[in-house]
Order: structure tokens, then sequence, then C-alpha cells
């Protein structure tokens, strides 16, 4: 039990863990920002995962860090771009519930 | 063989049990409280963990950018959204869907299966032998010549999120 740490699939399973919990979350999540939270829980699933391969497998051991920075930086502009809009359509409609998010009624 | 508890291992194997579960614990909180600002609470508490566990895959930069920029930036920012923004009647965020929350769980419980049953059942071949340490001098070293041409897009990429959150938040500011 103590020696976890050193071993790949425990970290697997918690990059899995934590994608499934985030997929969860999209689906049952009615606010967008709830929706926003739960994709940030994917996007760290995946690069737990991109982080634990270059650690155990990967022979240039820089790639996965790198490419961890990427997904970080590309996380930091979708939640920005994501928060402006979820700024703008709350000063439409006042809300942020996506159900109510829609002007023809049908 | 089997660190003692006492050992430096097994010190360490206790540090580490204790950042996989206040990851899974964050993770939870964020995604099933009932109030925004619990989930946001949550996420930075899965984030702190994260960053841990970073920490034992042998890269400290990086464990350091993840508490930077997620916790410091990301989840404040979504802290200012949730003031701005949160609904104001209670029972509007409580209320979720109840086939909504079953069919949550079937496709997240789905998901994890195959993934864990994927990653458990993989024959990984690891590399016969290392190119180098992965320090964060290789890190810097490989982002100046390898990567840069993704190192600068990724700077265009940010300008670009910039300024389109500056105009889209702009939008609409009189109503």
């Amino acid at each position: 039990m103590l020696a976890l740490s050193s071993q790949l699939n425990t970290y697997l399973f918690l990059a899995a863990f934590l994608f499934a919990a985030g997929l969860y979350g999209l689906v049952q999540r009615r606010s967008l920002i709830g929706m926003l939270i739960s994709g940030e829980l994917v996007l760290s699933g995946a690069s737990l995962n991109f982080m634990a391969f270059n650690h155990f497998l990967a022979p240039d051991p820089t790639v996965g860090q790198i490419f961890t920075l990427f997904i970080m930086g590309i996380a930091a502009a979708e939640a920005a771009i994501a928060l402006s809009i979820i700024i703008a359509v709350y000063r439409n409609y006042q809300t942020i519930d996506a159900e109510d998010l829609h002007d023809l009624q049908g | 063989m089997k660190p003692t508890l006492l050992s430096p291992d097994g010190l360490s194997g206790l540090i580490f049990l204790a950042l996989v579960a206040v990851t899974v614990a964050g993770a939870l909180v964020a995604v099933a409280a009932q109030r925004l600002v619990r989930g946001i609470a949550g996420l930075s508490l899965c984030f702190i963990g994260v960053a841990g566990l970073y920490y034992f895959l042998n890269s400290p930069f990086v464990a350091m950018m993840e508490l930077l920029i997620y916790v410091g930036a990301v989840c404040v920012a979504i802290a200012f959204a949730i003031m701005l923004a949160e609904p104001r009647s209670e029972d509007k965020v409580g209320k979720t869907s109840g086939l909504g929350a079953v069919f949550g769980v079937i496709v997240g419980g789905l998901a994890f299966l195959g993934l864990a049953l994927a990653g458990r059942h993989t024959h990984w071949a690891g590399a016969p032998s290392k190119l180098n340490s992965g320090s964060i001098t290789e890190v810097g070293k490989a982002l100046l010549t390898s990567y840069s041409l993704v190192f600068e897009l990724i700077s265009v990429v940010l300008l670009v999120a910039i300024i389109g959150a500056l105009v889209l938040a702009q939008s609409g500011r009189d109503k």
C-alpha cells in the first residue's frame, strides 16, 4: 500500500477517475460554470496521464512535461473565453442555467 | 520488499496516499456540491492534490506551474465569475433532474471502468534507456529548440484569448 507511488497503474486509475468525475459533472450539472469546472477536471485527468507515461515509459522525459505545460496554457485560454461568454450570456438572459437559455419556444 | 511505516519510503508513501485522498475528495466535491462556490473550492483542492502527484512524478516545475496557473489563476477567475453571475435563488441550483444524475453516473462509471481496465490489461513497454534526466534545465532547452514554434504559437493563442475575452465581456455592457 505504501509503495503505490512507484506504480504506473495508480496514476492511470486516478486519471481515469478524474476523467469520469468530469464527465459525470458535464452530464449532470445544469449551470454553465458547473460545466466549465467539470471540463477542467477532464483536462486535468488528461494531463495526469501524460505526466505518468512521461515518468514511467517515455524515452525523453521532457516531452510529457512540455505537453502538460501546453495543456495548461490552452486550458487557461479556454477558461478565460468561456467565462467571458458566460458573463455575456448572463447579461442577456439573467441566468446561466443551460435549460433556460433559449429564445424559440418549442 | 515492503517499506515500513517510519522509514523515509514509508513516510513518502503515506504523503502520496494523502495526496490521492485529497485529489479524489476534491474532484467529488467539485462535481457534486450543490453550491458553485463549494464546487470551485473542491476544484482547487483537487488541483493542489494533482500538483503534489506531479511532484511525485519527478517534475517539480510542472507542479509549481499547476499551483500558479490552475489554483492561482483559473480557480480565482471562475470564483469571480460565480460572484458576478451566480443564480440568486438557491432552489434553482439544487434542482438537478434525477434523470441527468442517473445518466451521468452511468456515463462516468462506464468511462472509468473502460479506462481503468484498458490501463490494467495493456502491457506497457518501457523505454530501455532515458535520453536525459527530465530536469528543468532540459525542459527549458527543449522549449527553446525543438518546441520553439509551438511555444510562440501558444503565446499568440493566449494573446487572442485575452483580446477575445475583453471584447466578449464588453459587448452588451450597457444592458
